[in-house]
């Protein structure tokens, strides 16, 4: 990962809070909407690493932490973005920059598609629970149990199908090459 | 090295393999982000876990990090602005597509409603002069009518934070303080607890965490009004009367309790309306569900009640109309 795509990552970010804060909610009305920063983060992971995921992570994850409408304590999502950052990491495929790009088959593309749903439904549901552990303990939390689990769980949903469909395109402008982590862009 | 561009997970042990085989292009690879080359990344992740910790211990002790929501508040205040200006005709859209059904029926509505109030015009002259003696008591009692500060909903808190709260777009430089009640043409939408110069953050009456002293509107009865943490058409808010002796009737307005002072909720303001009545004889309190007057999940031009001498950026809405 370059400068140009660290600032790529850092506009991503600022996109992603914007839209999740303001002009997603306007349309839906009130219905639980996927958490944009989680993909934003999920992807920088898949494409550069633990170390780059976890501390983009933390860095969304401050930022939601700390602009309005946040009214809870600074650092629940810094800490579980970076988790899930770190998480996502841990399943980045690097390529040799000289490998010559190959075509992807059906198959790799197929497979590389269901690497997204898995790693973006587990960070989901790390990041989700992470923040509302960290809730409980430090009681800055109105929520009874079950609610929560029926919460995360929803969370958990939206986030597996909205990452299958926009990590790829995400991922498209941070790898170094397109194959194995863009076989899902089909850049080639 | 075949296995390697389509390599999933890894173990430690096929990781460190393949560290060694693509040293310096990892190396490249992770660089920008700084002490990444010799760096064990769980080293990383530790010290973001722990500095993560002493932020919301420190959040949690003390007010230090407020400074800092301010400054970001400001940062994206105008991105929220103006992202919410430029969704709002947008968001209207799907109310031009709407049915011809409905149209329909809502033209039959219209109707019947235009036939009832053109009966009510008839005698609206005496209902006119006792408005004219309302607004002269209005007028009189001038401390206590109330005076709002106009705002417009400009960010909504993700549903994952598990808080329902909102941000709108009048701030210190309006006259908005914390623990102020903000209200809606429709009835109670919540309370400012933080704010910024240009922007507050309400939490809404929905919000798990927000109680509210309510009292039924027709015998006068006291109780807590508690929201669920839903917002939209199934949310709800559980009111919990304070003498076990009275119950509720379906379709009670119930409207607040207030504080002494005003803050964090003035008195009267309407909540909701009674819809179903719990009653058991375990438990010691009776139980009632309410659903709210304000559709919170289209809510937009809301009003700050602040005192009468506020200073403000902008123009107060008083009894007597914009001053």
């Amino acid at each position: 990962m370059t400068a140009a795509r660290g600032v790529v990552a850092a506009l991503m970010a600022v996109a992603a809070l914007v839209l999740q804060t303001t002009v997603l909610p306007l349309l839906s009305g009130g219905t639980t909407l996927p958490n944009l920063c989680l993909l934003v983060v999920v992807a920088v992971g898949l494409s550069a690493g633990e170390t780059a995921g976890s501390m983009t992570g933390f860095a969304v994850g401050l930022a939601l932490d700390l602009t309005p409408p946040a009214d809870h304590l600074a650092g629940r999502w810094a800490l579980a973005l970076a988790v899930a950052g770190f998480l996502a990491g841990l399943f980045a495929a690097h390529q040799p920059e000289h490998a010559a790009p190959s075509r992807p088959t059906r198959r790799a593309r197929a497979e590389a598609l269901l690497r997204v749903l898995l790693v973006t439904a587990a960070a989901s549901f790390v990041a989700t629970s992470v923040f509302a552990l960290t809730g409980l303990l430090y009681g800055d939390l109105g929520w009874a149990v079950p609610e929560l689990l029926r919460g995360v769980g929803v969370a958990v949903g939206l986030d597996a199908v909205a990452g299958l469909l926009l990590v790829p395109l995400l991922l498209r402008p941070l790898v170094v090459h397109p194959v194995p982590v863009a076989v899902l862009g089909g850049a080639r | 090295m075949t296995d390697v561009p389509r390599g999933t997970a890894g173990g430690p042990q096929r990781r460190s393999r393949l560290r060694h085989a693509l040293g310096p292009t990892l190396g490249r690879l992770r660089r920008p982000f700084g002490r990444a080359r010799g760096g064990n990344p769980r080293t990383t992740l530790l010290a973001l876990a722990l500095t993560a910790v002493t932020l919301m211990t420190l959040d949690h002790q003390s007010g230090l990090l407020d400074p800092v929501r301010t400054v970001a508040g400001e940062a994206l205040g105008p991105l929220q602005d103006g992202a919410a200006t430029a969704t709002r005709p947008v968001a209207a859209v799907p109310e031009w597509f709407r049915a011809r059904a409905e149209l329909q029926h809502d033209v039959a509505t219209l109707q019947a409603e235009n036939s009832d109030l053109r009966g009510r015009l008839e005698t609206s002259g005496y209902d006119r002069n006792r408005l004219a003696e309302y607004d002269r008591l209005t007028a009189l009692a001038g401390e206590t009518a109330r005076v709002l500060v106009p705002a417009r909903v400009i960010g909504w808190g993700p549903q994952q934070s598990f808080a329902r709260t909102i941000t709108i777009d009048a701030g210190s430089r309006a006259g908005v303080t914390t623990d102020l009640t903000v209200v809606s043409g429709d009835g109670l939408v919540g309370r400012v607890t933080r704010v910024t110069p240009t922007t507050a953050t309400v939490l809404l009456v929905m919000d798990a965490d927000s109680v509210v002293g309510g009292r039924i509107g027709d015998s006068m009865e006291l109780g807590f009004l508690r929201g669920r943490g839903v917002v939209g058409e199934s949310g709800r808010l559980d009111l919990e009367l304070v003498d076990a002796s009275t119950l509720p009737r379906r379709g009670d307005v119930v409207v607040t309790w207030g504080s002494s002072g005003g803050a964090p909720y003035v008195s009267g303001v309407p909540v909701g309306q009674v819809t179903k009545v719990y009653d058991s004889l375990r438990e010691t309190s009776r139980r009632a569900v309410i659903r709210p007057f304000v559709d919170f999940s289209s809510l937009d031009l809301v009003g700050v009640v602040v005192a009468p001498d506020t200073q403000s950026d902008r123009a107060l809405v008083r009894a007597g109309g914009l001053r």
